[in-house]
């Protein structure tokens, strides 16, 4: 049956057509992939502090949302849950955001601080090897993934250079570098002791935490020291919020996904690619068979069925797919290095999501395939005569 | 097999539209045609000529009568029946109505591969035997918008016959076509459908090649009139 490929003979001989339509669907393809692509990237951001943290429960309070946005609880909490069977050590985590002027131009901008103790980290060793310059007065170290707004910290640093600059209004110098990432809510990062910490926000209340990280003696059944915590902690007091990492890690996300607009943007982006491609896949293959009627008709006289011409629809439509995918992911594969490149951002072709969106683009074009198709049915053997 | 006509007609009637505007067009139309038989059938325009060739090509139902193509009966027959019976009659057509996007030799093969028995080397064989057969052996790689009108209908005819069906359908075959190529092309057909012993059912209007066929019938008003023996 498929000895003629008349399908491809068929896309083949109108050009312009051809081209049309690839370009089209590549457009399609590329849209599909940048929002799916910065959506992905803002969730991977959003939670990457939360994925490296060296924890099993972490403690929070009900009243915050996202690490933007967090409201503190009392400490006494995190030290009540050693109490629980299964806890092997906790480690109190204050987070805030603090004010760093560039070194090199002066400008200012909004970082990230992580404070802990420095006898108790929460980070391990391949994130932050040493934690020595932080036990120093007014010391903190640079993430060196943050965005280059910060200023060149690192090479400084690399350099041997003694980089000092302004943190909301106190002097501070920085004693080392690590690597952890910008990322949507966060441009830049910094880890400094408690203490330094609660010098930088000294209007904070004393005995007042943000994070409660909790780690399990080897062995303990996570889901059940889950439940006494959440029995001892969460029922009876009502100021703190007992999470597993991964509940941890959705708190963050679906703060992102559903409080913002931002999941609905990025979805909506993907949707108007989607139609789009269809709408020109459409059209393209409506006017394909229209201008064939009289050869499908043909065809129908000479005893082909149905069958066989939907077929040739449906193969334009796959072929259409492929040869306007391709093109579609090389060029969205460049664009993620650029942005990767320009905004610090974790955004990759993953497999994953280039199977998402060849699945998608397969969708458009038989979509638009099944659509086109009924014209075929308007071919009368009877009239070519 | 001697004598089974490949087409019996008996007392079809067609009518087109419906309720106040159904009107005959076909009135009690009775023919046979015999195997290898050569038949014209010809008549003023508008008379129903073209109308009885889809009833026979089983391109439209047969509404009233009786009719009978390669033993099959077509009224009230299964669509599923009659795709495969127009596997086994050759259309030509005014118009060429060859593919656009293919070759001569591909448009030929094309009626070859609804034939599932016939390899795809056999049917490239075939085809470029039947382009050989009517004069167009080195023009087989090229595209209909390539070729002149003659050219385009032999590459029809070839399309027709390629697969030997025991029948022929030609409607105004020669209509579009300069005299001296009309002349081949029906020249090219007939020897063909001699040589397959394929019944050819021909309509035209054009006197100059009325020589061609066994049997000329009319065609007028809906009713086949007269049946007369050709001059020899
Ligand atoms: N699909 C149709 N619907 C309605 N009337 C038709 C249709 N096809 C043909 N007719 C009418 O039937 C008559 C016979 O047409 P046709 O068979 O094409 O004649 P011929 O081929 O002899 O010129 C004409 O009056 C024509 O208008
Ligand atoms: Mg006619």
């Amino acid at each position: 049956m498929f000895a003629i490929p008349l399908a491809w003979l068929q896309l083949k001989r109108e050009k312009v057509r051809l081209l049309v339509a690839l370009a089209g669907i590549g457009f399609a393809v590329i849209l599909m992939f940048i929002q799916f692509g910065f959506q992905d990237a803002l969730f991977d951001s959003a939670v990457s502090l939360h994925r490296n943290i060296e924890g099993d429960i972490f403690l929070i309070s009900p009243q915050s949302t996202a690490l933007i946005a967090m409201e503190q609880f009392p400490q006494r909490r995190l030290y009540q849950s050693l109490g629980v069977s299964g806890v092997e050590s906790v480690s109190p985590l204050y987070l805030g955001f603090a004010t760093w002027r560039n070194p090199t131009n002066r400008k200012t901008r909004q970082i990230l601080v992580i404070g802990f103790e420095p006898d108790n980290p929460i980070f391990n060793q391949t994130i932050v090897s040493n934690l020595a310059p932080i036990r120093l007065p007014d010391t903190v170290l640079f993430d060196r993934a943050s965005r280059e707004e910060f200023g060149p910290i690192g090479e400084l640093f690399d350099q041997q250079k003694v980089v000092t600059t302004e943190l909301s209004g106190r002097r501070v110098t920085v004693g080392g570098l690590f690597k952890l990432g910008a990322s949507f809510g966060a441009d830049g990062n910094l880890i400094t002791s408690d203490i330094n910490f609660l010098r930088l926000f000294g209007q904070r209340k004393i005995g007042q935490l943000d994070v409660g990280v909790i780690r399990l003696q080897p062995g303990a059944d996570r889901e059940q020291v889950l439940k006494r915590l959440e029995a001892t902690l969460q029922e009876s007091t009502k100021d703190v919020r007992v999470l597993s990492k991964e509940g941890f890690v959705e708190f963050e996300r679906s703060y992102w996904a559903s409080s913002t607009a931002i999941g609905f943007i990025f979805t909506l982006g993907a949707a108007i690619g989607f139609v789009v491609g269809t709408v020109i896949v459409y059209q393209i293959l409506y006017t394909d068979v229209s201008d064939h009627l009289a050869e499908y008709a043909t065809l129908k006289a000479m005893g082909y069925r149905n069958l066989y011409l939907l077929s040739v629809v449906f193969q334009e439509a796959f072929i259409l797919a492929i040869m306007g995918y391709i093109p579609g992911l090389l060029f969205s594969t460049g664009l993620y290095n650029l942005t990767r490149n320009a905004t610090s951002l974790p955004i990759y072709m993953t497999t994953q999501r280039s199977l998402m969106v060849f699945c998608l683009t397969v969708i458009m074009c038989m979509m638009s395939g099944a659509i086109a198709v009924r014209r075929v049915q308007d071919a009368d053997p009877a009239d070519i005569f | 097999m001697s004598q089974e006509p490949v087409i019996a007609i008996d007392r079809v009637n067609h009518y087109f539209g419906s309720g106040r505007l159904r009107k005959q067009i076909l009135f009690d139309i009775t023919a046979e045609i015999q195997p290898g038989e050569i038949v014209i059938m010809m008549g003023p325009s508008g008379s129903g000529k073209t109308t009885l060739l889809t009833l026979i090509g089983a391109l439209r139902s047969t509404q009233e009568g009786s009719m009978r193509v390669l033993g099959q009966e077509l009224n009230h027959a299964d669509h599923g029946l009659l795709v495969p019976l127009r596997r086994n009659i050759g259309y030509i057509f005014q118009a060429h109505n060859l593919l656009n996007s293919l070759t001569a030799r591909q448009n030929v093969q094309m009626s070859l591969e609804l034939h599932s028995e016939v390899s795809e080397r056999e049917a490239r064989r075939l085809s470029e035997e039947m382009l050989e057969a009517v004069g167009l052996r080195d023009w087989a790689g090229y595209y209909p918008h390539e070729l002149s009108g003659g050219q385009k209908q032999r590459v029809a005819i070839a399309r027709a016959l390629a697969s030997h069906p025991k029948i022929v359908l030609a409607d105004e075959p020669t209509a579009a076509l300069d005299k001296q190529s009309g002349r081949d092309v029906v020249e090219i057909m007939q020897r063909l459908a001699k040589q397959r012993g394929s019944a050819i059912l021909l309509v035209t209007h054009d006197n100059r090649i009325l020589d061609v066929a066994d049997r000329i019938i009319y065609m007028e008003d809906g009713r086949l009139s007269a049946l007369e023996t050709a001059p020899i």
